[in-house]
């Protein structure tokens, strides 16, 4: 027991991946089916479009203990719902150089296109993003310290 | 009284921070507030108003009051509050003004009658207050209209301060026991010259322009006639509907209770609250005071009429002004009085 | 100045005398020389309190959104720079514009009594403007300060034009002060992340909640505000969380993005006076940078740039890498 508790505990980031429901989530449906691994510390909700995901919806999964969040969305002019990812191309865009300017860490947010054909890169996406904010660490600067309470 | 030449006032502080807290205006990023005095930190007790009111000490803007938390069918209930007396953890607020200070007495009647309410309780318990005469009042400060002499401010300790020297009176036990820790720092005199300071300083208030206001309609009995006034509509015109007057208030006592869900449970908490906000005594069936003209007036007829009606004649202003000086559409508590108080005013 | 507030009075009497209007928005004397409030005029009688001097700072366009649906017409007299809110609103169909007058009126730059304040000059009685300089009596002296030292932020890089006008008084021309605009926000990229954090972790932790920013902007016009919602789970009246301040305005500049025309509103009325125009001017500078320059309030229709798009939009990816356009 003594050994275990002096042993250094490796920081585990939790991911939270917004992916949409026509391409990023069918693509990572892909990898599970292709038996390709990505980490299972990434969690992921499915959304109808990239569209739907707003700043807070961002926000609140930094707030709630996130080290990472990453949106996945169909390759702009796959859109199935045409233009959706025109605008959250946009939106993320001033989003993140914004979050940046408020001194939070860039690498903490990302955006990839997926489609439902590229499971091989939902998961190199994945190993990718998840191994950027391991080297990153905790995300101290972003989160609400009334939430982590008790762990 | 004792005296201490003011560039020495560091020591001061760091003689009264060895034993307790210490909170002093201290400035941030260009704006003084109340804060833990520490080394390093600039200290500006030469700032009239501190833009929140020392009242954050005791009656905090949020503040933890109990924690549920789940463990499989069971909730334990966790009582955040911290009895600061017991613990040891006493703190002096230093500096409050004359008009703060009695702000702290309009305080005291809503949350230390019954039933007490003991988070204020033990905070205001475990307080020493040294209050700071004022020297050079602004055209805002309109205390002389509640009665308050802002040259001689009660609290555990009395101080002024002139170019040179801070004078130190205590008042109270309190005071004595604080005065008793610091003393070694202190020299004897300035009687002379806090009676001279006081002197010249009321000549200025005598000049102010609000120093006369005329309250004398502001009575229980006029409630009615005042709460149907028709000029509250023009006057709330302006009104944005936030918060400003009631936060930088130093009797504004209202506050909401909120959970918030955490990872072992939920915290329960309480934040102040503003009338002037649409969710203010939201109630199931919607919210009783539905027009900003409404929000406004019970803003101002609680200040002037409905407490003091409950509190012997007490009003609940104190004439601080921050109010006249923060509201971004130029409205306040002034204009108010002027329109609908006495006929002195006209 | 006078002249241009005699003249806006006698215009205001004249619209109300013959019925054309049935109010006139502008602003009504205050306690002191600096204090005025916005107000509207239903009488010719009430117009005896109408003030027009350097302190009428407010931007008067948000009032429109409740006046314009009163009966009659409403006149309002708008500033260079509220002109763009104006046309801001009316693209949104938030005020009727047919409902409204606008009188375009003068502004040489506006006054902000904190900044003088800040000069040490206190328990100000009276301030008289004289051209280029202030001159200030207060019980402890008499003071003349510069004009451009103690100007409103938002006044002192300003060059806006009126947008929008039925008829306008007073003179447009005015000194140029073309300071640039986007200096302080330049300044802030250029720091490290650590420094960026520090400086907004010091200046959001003044922040009182009290709503003055977003209240008092015309953009933000929502019926109903995410941080009213009792139910939104938000606690946006508890200011000891660090990342619900950030929430609060992340999420409100945001909100404005693409539509704020940078009045400077925010950041008068802030009573802890955080720099709030440095948040929405960074929206305002990398909206200009990846899509073009664009000035919300130029036009009373169209899209904006967050409701628009091209196919070849620079990538959220490349912003940092310096690929962005």
């Amino acid at each position: 027991m003594q050994e275990v508790t002096t042993e250094k505990k490796e920081f585990t980031p939790n991911i939270v991946a917004f992916c949409c429901n026509w391409c990023s989530y069918a693509g990572a449906d892909l990898a599970g089916s292709s038996r390709l691994n990505y980490p299972a510390n990434v969690k992921i909700i499915r959304v109808p479009c990239s569209c739907r995901v707003n700043p807070m919806f961002i926000l609140k999964a930094f707030q709630q203990g996130a080290d990472g969040v990453i949106l996945c969305g169909c390759h702009p002019g796959d859109c199935h719902y045409v233009t959706g990812n025109y605008y959250t191309r946009r939106r993320m865009a001033l989003l993140y150089s914004f979050l940046n300017y408020m001194g939070i860490e860039k690498e903490r947010t990302r955006l990839e296109w997926v489609s439902a054909a590229e499971g091989a890169r939902f998961s190199a996406v994945m190993n990718d993003f998840v191994k950027q904010v391991t080297e990153l660490g905790e995300n101290k600067r972003l989160t609400d310290l009334r939430v982590k309470e008790g762990e | 009284m004792l005296k201490i030449a003011k560039d020495r006032l560091n020591e001061l502080y760091a003689k009264i921070a060895e034993t307790q807290g210490l909170f002093l205006p201290i400035k941030k990023a260009g704006e003084v507030n109340y804060a833990v005095w520490g080394e390093g930190k600039e200290v500006s007790l030469e700032t009239l108003k501190t833009v929140k009111s020392p009242k954050n000490a005791f009656f905090p803007q949020t503040e933890n009051m109990m924690k549920f938390k789940t463990e499989g069918k069971n909730i334990e209930v966790v009582d955040m509050r911290k009895d600061y007396v017991e613990e040891g953890k006493l703190f002096v607020i230093f500096g409050v003004k004359a008009c703060d200070y009695k702000a702290i007495e309009v305080l005291d009647k809503v949350f230390l009658a019954e039933p007490v309410d003991t988070y204020y309780q033990n905070r205001r318990a475990a307080a020493t207050i040294v209050t700071l005469a004022c020297s050079r009042p602004e055209e805002s400060c309109f205390c002389k209209a509640f009665g308050i002499d802002a040259t001689a401010p009660m609290g555990d300790v009395t101080t002024w301060m002139d170019g040179e020297n801070l004078y130190w009176q205590a008042n109270t036990e309190k005071g004595e026991t604080l005065t008793a820790q610091v003393k070694e720092l202190f020299s004897e005199g300035g009687e002379t010259e806090v009676a001279a300071q006081q002197e010249t300083t009321k000549i200025i208030i005598d000049k102010l322009p609000f120093s006369n206001l005329d309250l004398s309609r502001f009575k229980p009995e006029n409630l009615n006639e005042l709460f149907d006034a028709p000029e509250w509509e023009e006057m709330s015109e302006a009104c944005l509907g936030c918060g400003t007057c009631t936060f930088v208030c130093p009797t504004c006592q209202c506050f909401d209770i909120r959970d918030f869900k955490t990872n072992e449970g939920v915290l329960r908490y309480r934040c102040w609250d503003s009338c002037m906000y649409s969710d203010f005594t939201l109630m199931a069936h919607g919210n009783s005071r539905t027009t900003q003209m409404q929000r406004f007036r019970q803003r101002f007829m609680h200040k002037l009429v409905y407490y003091p009606s409950q509190n012997d004649g007490l009003y609940s202003c104190v004439g601080c002004g921050r109010c006249v000086n923060k509201c971004p559409q130029s409205l306040n508590i002034v204009k108010v009085i002027k329109t609908l108080g006495g006929k002195a005013n006209d | 100045m006078k002249d241009v507030a005699l003249k806006m009075v006698e215009r205001a009497k004249e619209l109300l005398a013959n019925g054309e209007v049935a109010r006139v928005i502008g602003w009504k004397k205050g306690e002191f020389y600096f204090d005025p409030q916005p107000a509207s005029f239903e009488t010719v009688e009430e117009l005896d309190s109408f003030v027009y001097n350097g302190f009428c700072g407010a931007n008067l366009s948000k009032y429109l959104i409740k006046m314009s649906k009163k009966e009659g017409k409403t006149a309002i007299f708008l500033k260079p720079c509220d002109s763009y809110s104006f046309n801001q609103l009316v693209k949104e169909y938030r005020i009727k514009r047919e409902n409204i007058y606008v009188i375009a009126i003068e502004c040489q730059g506006k006054l902000d009594i904190q900044k003088i304040k800040a000069k040490g000059i206190d328990a100000v009685t009276e301030v008289e403007e004289d051209g280029e300089n202030i001159k200030v009596s207060s019980l402890y002296g008499e003071y003349t300060v510069a004009k451009d030292e103690v100007l409103l932020g938002k006044c002192s890089v300003c060059n806006k034009t009126h947008q929008v006008k039925d008829e306008e008084i007073g003179d447009s021309e005015r000194p140029v002060r073309d300071g640039d605009r986007f200096a302080e926000v330049a300044a802030l990229e250029a720091m490290t992340e650590d420094e960026r954090f520090a400086f907004w972790r010091e200046q959001l932790s003044k922040c009182i909640r009290c709503n003055a920013c977003r209240n008092v902007c015309p953009a933000c016009s929502c019926l109903k505000c995410v941080f009213d919602n009792p139910a939104s789970g938000i606690a946006a009246k508890a200011n000891d969380d660090q990342f619900e301040e950030q929430l609060f305005h992340i999420i409100r500049a945001f909100h404005v993005a693409g539509r704020c025309t940078d009045c400077g509103e925010c950041s008068r009325v802030c009573p802890q006076n955080i720099p709030l125009h440095l948040l929405n001017r960074k929206f305002i500078k990398d909206i200009d940078g990846f899509y073009g320059e664009y000035q919300a309030g130029e036009e009373s229709e169209g899209k904006t740039p967050l409701t628009s798009y091209t196919e070849g939009d620079t990538e959220p990816n490349d912003v940092f890498n310096g690929e962005a356009k």
